[in-house]
């Protein structure tokens, strides 16, 4: 019962991994971009929510609705601003100036909100629990898991169903010809940047709800969400929260077997399934 | 027109001097311990030391498009394996640190094979995950201190030489040391046979292909032998450290953030690149160290516009403006002045 309890547990984390996650393969999907300051931004997402909170007093969830159009507004500015300008068939650049970015962003944080660990209230949310077959789950992680999937779905449909989501598919597939019939791809790249950080502050307000975070652990979170792209498959949505959930579960069993083997086990899964499928469980871009 | 008024030569006038200068500099630095003081060769040995691995991360990065945010994994494994091989095996610390190359050659060898699935910027993550991989294993290790880490016992410090004045030297002498082996090694390298076919995959992959070379197994010994140097490195740094920890020696910030700031500040993919940034470096740490936080700030703003305006960093804007080249590493036609009549 204790291990199939860590196996849920890790699920329901996974969830959390798939919204770290989501944001990133979103933008490598439209634009080959891969952001290095990703984790940063959950960061600096989570503070924005701690900001919002205790200036209103709003509930940490509610406050989603103020840090969500804020975060997007951010990534649209950031990418007409400046990852526009990365962008090319050379690789360097993006990756300097993100690299570049997560440190300003990283320092910036410090310097407004001090190396102190913070965490949002959120209330009877943090310990409210219910049983389901002799397991006690806990509320927030299993309202985590229900959003990544609805998230994901809505990133799925916004793909295959509307016309912003055709015009990400045609820059993605060749943004030439997608110029070419009167697409504006920096506006395109800046409106798939502005939705990718909007999923990036669901993100970061539930990491700032379920754990305590300071400035320095923004590297960690890309590393989650990078693992769980790789695991899924680059390019599949679905395949990503998937990825999320196998990382989540390897630490959660990993931290059963020993607490201090949390993370280092959710990087070995990470290796050992980059070993036997280089590319993914349910890989669907070749790069 | 006449054929043999043309030369074909990699040296040049200016090349020349830049030698003599640098031999007479290099001659200056050894003297050293003769005039500077003991913090300015702790500063100095640094310096060596941040010049050796911008080095090592350009030739990676510059040449063999290895783009890796995961050089802190060697530095801190070289790092840790001296401080095993000095208090377990007993070795003396200067046969630790060339050890600790040998020890990092082979660990980067399953590293490579398993990472290099991962192209492009992927890799670079995927180099991340490896440093993060070995941090935490370290910290699983108690006979190293775990967590907290570790010192190195008197004795082994004393072993290297038994007056502290004589620790500093030689200790400034090995990070001198450091920085000129790795410079001269990397410049042969590039300019053998090899280092021409590395530059040729920089160029361009499938035309490198086509004419025949391996491209897997070329970025794979510059992969291999670069993680081996920066294993010698990182043993040295914490050598002058004498204190070793998980989050010391596996510091994203300290052994790449920094670094790669200094490739791109001074020019990627040059080897007078790494040295001019080192200087910059350096020339700004020591100014705005007391602002903190900004600092870094600062450092990565710098970084991010020599990127977007001057992607070829200061020795790039030097060299288009002055046609200089104090590393040869090209070949040039020269029209000899003797004969004007073409």
């Amino acid at each position: 019962m204790d291990w199939l309890n860590a196996v849920v547990q890790g699920t329901l984390l996974g969830g959390l991994y798939a919204l770290f996650a989501a944001g990133l393969s979103l933008i490598f999907g439209v634009m080959r971009l891969v952001n290095i300051a990703h984790g940063d931004l959950i960061v600096l997402a989570a503070y924005l929510g701690l900001t919002v909170t205790t200036a209103t007093g709003l509930h940490p969830l509610l406050a989603l609705i103020l840090v969500v159009p804020t975060m997007a507004a951010i990534g649209y500015v950031l990418q007409r601003g400046l990852l526009n300008q990365t962008l090319g068939d050379d690789l360097l650049p993006p990756l300097l100036v993100t690299f570049g970015l997560s440190v300003i962003l990283q320092n910036t944080l410090l310097e407004v909100y001090t190396a102190d660990p913070q965490k949002m209230d959120a209330g009877a949310l943090e310990t409210a629990s219910f049983a389901v077959g002799g397991l006690t789950l806990g509320v927030l992680p299993a309202l985590t898991f229900v959003l990544a999937v609805v998230v994901i779905w809505g990133l799925q449909w916004t793909f295959y169903h509307t016309a912003i989501g055709r015009a990400f598919r045609a820059v993605s597939d060749n943004q030439d010809i997608a110029q070419l019939m009167g697409l504006n791809r920096r506006h395109v790249y800046g409106l798939a940047m502005a939705l990718a950080l909007g999923v990036t502050a669901i993100a970061g307000i539930l990491l700032g709800i379920r754990t305590s975070f300071d400035p320095s652990i923004g590297g960690g979170r890309l590393i989650f969400g990078f693992e769980a792209v790789i695991i899924g498959g680059l390019g599949n949505l679905w395949g990503t929260l998937a990825g999320g959930v196998i990382l989540g579960v390897a630490q959660t069993v990993g931290a059963k077997i020993d607490p201090g083997w949390q993370i280092l086990s959710g990087h070995l899964a990470f290796l050992v399934i980059l070993a036997i499928r280089p590319n993914g469980l349910f890989p669907r871009i070749d790069t | 027109m006449n054929l043999n008024t043309y030369t074909v030569s990699r040296s040049s006038k200016t090349a020349r001097i830049a030698a003599i200068l640098s031999a007479v500099v290099l001659i200056i630095l050894i003297a050293a311990p003769w005039w500077a003081g003991r913090a300015d060769m702790r500063l100095m040995g640094e310096l060596f030391l941040y010049l050796a691995l911008a080095t090592l991360w350009n030739l990676m990065a510059g040449y063999a498009g290895l783009v890796s945010v995961g050089q802190q994994a060697y530095v801190g494994f070289g790092g840790y394996m001296l401080f095993a091989l000095t208090m377990f095996a007993g070795l003396h610390p200067i046969a630790a640190i060339l050890a600790a190359g040998l020890l990092g050659a082979l660990a980067s060898i399953p590293v490579a094979v398993l990472i290099f699935r991962l192209r492009g910027a992927y890799f670079a993550i995927g180099t991340w995950v490896i440093a993060e991989v070995f941090r935490l294993g370290f910290a699983q290790v108690s006979a190293l201190g775990g967590g907290s880490g570790s010192s190195l016992p008197v004795a082994i410090v004393k072993s290297l030489a038994s007056k502290r004045a004589m620790r500093g030297s030689l200790s400034y002498w090995l990070a001198l040391g450091a920085a000129v082996v790795v410079i001269a090694a990397v410049y042969a390298f590039l300019r053998s046979r090899k280092g021409l076919a590395l530059t040729a995959i920089r160029d361009n992959e499938l035309a490198a292909s086509s004419l025949g070379i391996d491209i897997w197994r070329t970025k794979f010994t510059v992969y291999v032998v670069t993680s081996a140097l920066t294993a010698m490195v990182g043993a040295l740094i914490f050598l002058q450290k004498l204190r070793i920890s998980p989050d010391a020696a596996f510091s994203v910030n300290d052994w790449t953030a920094f670094v790669i700031f200094i490739v791109v500040i001074g020019g990627i993919g040059t080897i007078e690149g790494p040295i001019i940034g080192t200087l910059v470096f350096f020339a700004l740490r020591e100014t705005l160290a007391d602002l903190g936080t900004t600092y870094l700030i600062v450092l990565g703003v710098v970084a991010i516009v020599i990127m977007l305006r001057a992607p070829r960093g200061i020795w790039g804007v030097i060299r288009n403006r002055f046609d200089l080249q104090l590393f040869p590493l090209g070949y040039r036609v020269n029209a000899s002045n003797k004969d004007n009549g073409t």
